[in-house]
């Protein structure tokens, strides 16, 4: 199996009317990836995949498949394949039809067909059910087959449109594995449409975050919840709490924040925005709940926050603290549940401490809505 | 499991509304539908009596048809059975031509067309109906005419020297009987089209079908009980036309239904009327659930 075959988008830009749906694009995609486009439903996500399969013409820009520009190409002649959100099923074809759709197309007899069909099934794990209808096939096994008929096809690229969206919890999580295991078995490039950031994170080589027709940003798991660029990407990605403020001093790769409501804290300035951010701009901090602990009260320094508590929860994993935070929105505190006691801090003001690392700084912008 | 279906209907309708709708269901099918067709049964087996008197069973109405009356110089009844395979002839044909047309329109009203679009083209297709179905016809007649639009227009465009005959030839009935059902083939396929998922279309797209595929391989198996019960209707209605052609029929063409109208009005012989009838109907029925039979369509599709 070679590397695979990548795919870019060149200055994408689609217009339904007076309607930006892609504002121009520009992502490279390596041959073999597992790529997500993550953003919240309306952000164009769905968009830039139809754009890919064929569905849609580009307002401006390129499409290139392995190299090859995909203007004028119908979508039943682009070397790719599709996994509809419903999955589209054909209902009163069998199984093994569905799945040799493709092939029966070309003009394979039934016979070659049944054989690549029981291969497939085999590969999905759902051998000897060729012969049912998809009717009668659980959620998770029609996902299955709607994989197998689109890897049929010998497509280049795979495209899946939240295919997981209508699977309950525990299903979308073995899915997901699966899906990545599928994914290193036949070594194509699969592009991948989520809203789901878990989904994203999991099985992605690469993600790029969309928001309102505008990639954010792009790069791996770890980068992109970790080292946000935007505001937007930050609120996106897992929870992260806001402190909103000021700049007020820069010292290299870090930022002390002038912050609305919990005095002057510092903060990492995220890699894409280091050199960008200067003093007296408007900037967000962010910082996970999980990287807030409960220190002694009174201290006081750059990177510890008092806060009334407003209410507390046990999750299992974890114990969550909820205190008075900026703009109306809870400070979430997460601390891992190691069989320790908790006492309950309820109406109390606590200190919490962080480390520098563990915060960081984006010029201030749109936040994602929950 | 008979009485739990009247204990269920009297549950979700109450007493006073599921016992109206049970009489008037029983009043619907049995006095509007069954005993009229058992007292032209009966008729069609009675001896025809000039004076008015009832006569006693006999097959010989149904004899006529076939050898036609006794003493006569052919040995069958060449003259009316020849109209009866012409009208079931031309009737499986308006229905196929309907088809043909409709399906389009069907895949275009209940897939492609959105919003606006789909209710001014389905204004379209329904205001001609709001003209009396006579009215339509004689319409027909004036555009098929040796004066007509139709022939002004093609002698105009000089592809005619002369007024072609489209009544003799009998193009204005056809085209009279195919216009007057496309609304019954065009809705039960749009119904069913309609509500087909588009994904499905894209998803065959995707994996590489050329767009006859897409129809034959998805659209038109999905469709098929859209497309059976529209063809039923287009059929058994064609067959049993009598205004499209008494106005639009040729001089020479009779259609199975003027013979049986003239036994009735004009011959007073209802028994070999009824006869006649009786003949048409059971053979339209047994043509339908034969094409029923032969693309395997279900008596329980046809009303999806």
């Amino acid at each position: 199996m070679s590397a695979g075959v990548g795919v870019n988008l060149e200055n994408l830009w689609i217009r339904f009317g007076d309607f930006v749906a892609v504002r121009d694009a520009n992502v490279n995609i390596n041959g073999g990836d597992f790529f997500s486009f993550l953003g919240p439903s309306g952000c164009g996500k769905t968009t830039i995949l139809r754009s890919v399969s064929g569905f849609l013409d580009p307002s401006e820009g390129r499409v290139l498949i392995g190299g090859n520009d995909m203007a004028g190409i119908g979508p039943n002649k682009r070397p790719t394949a599709l996994i509809f959100q419903n999955l589209a099923l054909f209902p009163l074809m069998k199984v093994w039809e569905n799945i040799t759709f493709s092939m029966e197309i070309k003009g394979a007899s039934a016979k070659e067909r049944r054989k690549r069909a029981d291969e497939l099934l085999d590969m999905i794990a759902l051998p000897g059910q060729g012969d049912k209808l998809p009717s009668e096939l659980s959620g998770g096994q029609k996902q299955r087959v709607a994989i197998a008929r689109a890897l049929c096809a010998e497509p280049d690229v795979l495209l899946l449109d939240e295919p997981l969206s209508a699977l309950d919890l525990k299903l979308r999580q073995h899915m997901r594995t699966e899906l990545r295991e599928i994914q290193k078995r036949v070594g194509i490039t699969f592009i991948y449409i989520t809203h789901d950031q878990g989904e994203a994170l999991t099985m992605s080589d690469n993600i790029a975050v969309m928001k309102a027709g505008i990639i954010d940003q792009i790069g791996d798991g770890k980068t992109v919840y970790n080292d946000p660029s935007t505001a937007f990407v930050a609120s996106f990605v897992g929870e992260n709490n806001v402190f909103r403020g000021k700049v007020k001093e820069i010292r290299g790769d870090e930022a002390l924040i002038a912050t609305n409501r919990s005095g002057d804290l510092v903060s990492r300035i995220s890699t894409a925005n280091q050199g960008k951010m200067n003093v007296g701009d408007e900037a967000m901090m962010f910082i996970r709940p999980e990287a807030l602990s409960i220190a002694e009260t009174g201290t006081s320094g750059d990177h510890f926050v008092t806060a009334k508590v407003n209410h507390e929860e046990f999750e299992g994993n974890s114990f969550n603290i909820f205190t008075e935070g900026d703009g109306g929105k809870e400070i979430k505190v997460s601390i891992p549940n190691l069989g320790q006691t908790f006492e309950d801090h309820t109406g109390q003001q606590i200190t919490l401490e962080y480390e520098t690392q563990n915060a960081v700084a984006v010029p201030a912008g749109e936040l994602a809505t929950e | 499991m008979k009485n739990g279906f009247l204990k269920n209907f009297y549950q979700h309708n109450g007493k006073v509304m599921g016992t109206a709708l049970l009489v008037i269901i029983s009043f619907w099918i049995g006095v509007l539908i069954i005993l009229p067709q058992l007292s032209m049964l009966d008729y069609s087996l009675r001896e025809y009596l000039p004076s008015g008197e009832v006569g006693d069973y006999t097959l010989k109405n149904y004899r006529h048809l076939i050898y036609g009356a006794e003493g006569a110089s052919d040995p069958y009844n060449y003259v009316d059975l020849k109209v009866f395979m012409r009208t079931i002839i031309a009737a499986i044909c308006v229905t196929i031509f309907n088809l043909i047309l409709c399906y389009p329109i069907a895949f275009f009203l209940g897939q492609v067309a959105k919003g606006m679009k789909l209710r001014v083209f389905a204004l379209l297709l329904i205001i001609p109906y709001w003209i009396n179905e006579i009215l339509r016809a004689f319409a027909l007649k004036i555009i098929f005419g040796a004066t007509g639009m139709i022939n002004a227009v093609l002698i105009g465009m000089g592809i005619l020297d002369e007024p072609f005959d489209f009544i003799r030839a009998d193009i204005a009935l056809y085209a009279g009987l195919g216009y007057a059902y496309i609304l019954l083939m065009v809705f039960p396929m749009y119904n069913v089209i309609e509500s087909l998922d588009g994904n499905q279309i894209e998803a065959a797209r995707d994996l590489g079908a050329p767009w006859w595929r897409i129809h034959a391989r998805i659209v038109i198996p999905y469709a098929k009980p859209g497309i059976s019960s529209g063809a039923t209707m287009v059929f058994m209605l064609s067959a049993g036309a009598l205004a499209a052609p008494q106005i639009l029929g040729g001089p020479s063409s009779l259609w199975f239904t003027q013979i049986i109208y003239q036994w009735f009005n004009d011959g007073g012989n209802w028994s070999q009327g009824a006869a006649y009838a009786i003949v048409l109907l059971t053979s339209c029925i047994i043509i339908v659930l034969a094409f029923m039979k032969l693309f395997k369509v279900n008596m329980g599709d046809i009303g999806k």
